[in-house]
């Protein structure tokens, strides 16, 4: 456990946050602009010691701290991981952070991590299964989760059922809270050939608890239709923009992300795009 | 029937292997590049960690080379943990053994170092013993003592000039390697793992201590041309001794 007399988050501000990257530590500290809060993925903060951990026991201290796995598995046929459980475990009980979150996706089968969010048919069956490790997760770890709708490239030709409707039926089943990416919004609904606007307006936002934003890559199918790569690579394009707005002003303020995984831009940079999303939180909450 | 999980992952990994039937596009099409953006993710993702786990044998074979033995690897050997932080530890075996790199004898000890630095950086704090207890103890006592290493020291025994060659290729204006065997000591003063070349005797001399035997019988396995003050001096400036221990 950390310092008991450390403040305690013990929820995350309805404000932009940023994922955290060890090189805007500084910047950071010394001036986080709008940024009022961090997440980190927590299999970077699995190993014993050094730095990762030194850097985040300190920004704990002044930022509530959103741990996000990548890794667990949770939609995965194979049983979850005792042993990455058993990390999330010790990481949740260490840092006390303000919110916990996983993936709806699977990534290791057969003891093989695959190191990629991969997609799930929406059927009963899964849907069976995902509850069962949600289940398992919240147990474990103690706490209620959020589980974050997926970027998806393809259909399964089983499906039996919408994704809202299968991340509804988890909801109810399990009391998982949600993580509601709005880029993955866009990316899913382009390449679904869907409408986002109208995932928005049915999706459960009272069981919303964050948000996530992120940048994309454009490419083509096979037959030329739009082909959205979720990259993390990039700002976040204007229709991705119109699309949070809209999700504010039916759902109201909730905790947003700015997700910038790849080609990690200088602080300003960063700083720049929470200012955006803080711009939107205002207007609406105003 | 969904295409499963355990066909899904082997058409990630191999892509001589079909796209799965069951996988389509909004209209019901085989989903074709689609599923590439999977196999795309994860060939990448996997490369970039082992790109960041050895960036000194990326540059000694060049990133192209790198990246195309990175793929035969990531086949071959899968993370069995979601931890990519560990991801890469069969790399040295690896490189033992793939044929086009049987050449640069030293790659395989060169991952081993590199590897040595990763888990060196993540290993647990440990609170280093005050040096006057080892200066301070009467002879006879400390030859039957036993010393413990903090996690963060790896000890990596070469027969090539590994430091050497390290040092070239991450330090501007680094001596040329000499053609000599060379022990590394890593140990982690503060946050940051730092490879030493050892002197006669050294390797031997941790070998023994890492072993748990006494600080006797190590001087003893260290030969005549050991330099004990100069390995402490080491030791203790890298905050490597967490403890020291009298009888059994």
């Amino acid at each position: 456990m950390l310092d008991a007399a450390n403040r305690h988050f013990d929820h995350l501000p309805n404000r932009p946050g940023v994922g955290y990257k060890p090189q805007h530590y500084s910047d950071i500290l010394a001036d986080p602009g709008p940024v009022d809060w961090l997440e980190i993925h927590a299999e970077n903060y699995m190993g014993d010691g050094g730095r990762p951990l030194a850097q985040l026991r300190h920004l704990a201290e002044r930022f509530p701290i959103s741990v996000h796995g990548v890794g667990l598995s949770i939609g995965g046929e194979s049983p979850l991981d005792p042993d990455h459980l058993a990390r999330l475990k010790h990481l949740v009980s260490w840092l006390n952070p303000a919110s916990f979150s996983e993936h709806l996706a699977w990534s290791t089968h057969d003891s093989h991590f695959l190191n990629d969010l991969l997609p799930l048919p929406y059927t009963a069956r899964t849907l069976d299964r995902v509850a069962r490790h949600i289940d398992q997760v919240q147990d474990t770890v103690g706490r209620r989760m959020l589980l974050e709708n997926p970027s998806t490239y393809l259909a399964f030709s089983d499906n039996e059922m919408s994704e809202i409707e299968f991340l509804s039926g988890i909801v109810q089943r399990t009391g998982c809270g949600l993580l509601l990416d709005v880029n993955n919004v866009f990316v899913s609904a382009t390449n679904q050939q869907t409408d986002p606007v109208g995932y928005i307006n049915a999706f459960p936002m009272a069981d919303v608890g964050e948000i996530h934003l992120g940048g994309h890559d454009e490419d083509q199918d096979d037959h030329g239709a739009p082909l959205l790569i979720d990259s993390h690579g990039r700002e976040v394009v204007d229709p991705v923009w119109a699309l949070y707005a809209h999700t504010i002003e039916v759902a109201g303020p909730r905790p947003t992300l700015i997700e910038w995984d790849n080609d990690v831009p200088d602080w300003l940079t960063l700083a720049a795009e929470a200012a955006r999303a803080d711009g939107v939180l205002t207007r609406v909450a105003a | 029937m969904s295409v499963g999980q355990s066909e899904f992952t082997q058409a990630i990994l191999d892509p001589d292997l079909a796209v799965p039937p069951g996988l389509t596009d909004p209209q019901g099409r085989p989903a074709g590049k689609r599923f590439s953006v999977y196999r795309n993710n994860v060939a990448v993702s996997l490369t970039e960690a082992l790109e960041t786990a050895y960036p000194v044998v990326r540059k000694l074979v060049g990133e192209e080379f790198f990246r195309a033995m990175a793929g035969v690897y990531l086949r071959q050997h899968p993370p069995t943990s979601a931890v990519m932080m560990h991801y890469g530890a069969r790399l040295p075996a690896f490189l033992e053994n793939f044929e086009p790199v049987r050449s640069i004898g030293y790659l395989p000890d060169m991952a081993r170092l590199e590897r040595a630095l990763r888990q060196s950086y993540h290993a647990a704090d440990a609170a280093p013993i005050d040096p006057a207890i080892l200066q301070t103890m009467p002879p006879d006592r400390l030859m039957a003592a036993r010393l413990r290493l903090a996690p963060t020291v790896r000890l990596i025994r070469s027969t090539w000039p590994i430091h050497a060659v390290w040092l070239a290729n991450t330090t501007s204006g680094a001596p040329k390697p000499e053609m000599v065997a060379e022990d590394v000591l890593v140990t982690r003063p503060g946050f940051d793992p730092k490879p030493q070349r050892l002197g006669a005797g050294a390797g031997n001399f941790v070998e023994m201590i890492s072993g748990d035997e006494t600080f006797g019988a190590a001087i003893e396995q260290a030969g005549e041309d050991f330099d004990l003050a100069a390995l402490l001096g080491l030791l203790l400036a890298g905050g490597a001794i967490t403890d020291i221990s009298e009888g059994t």
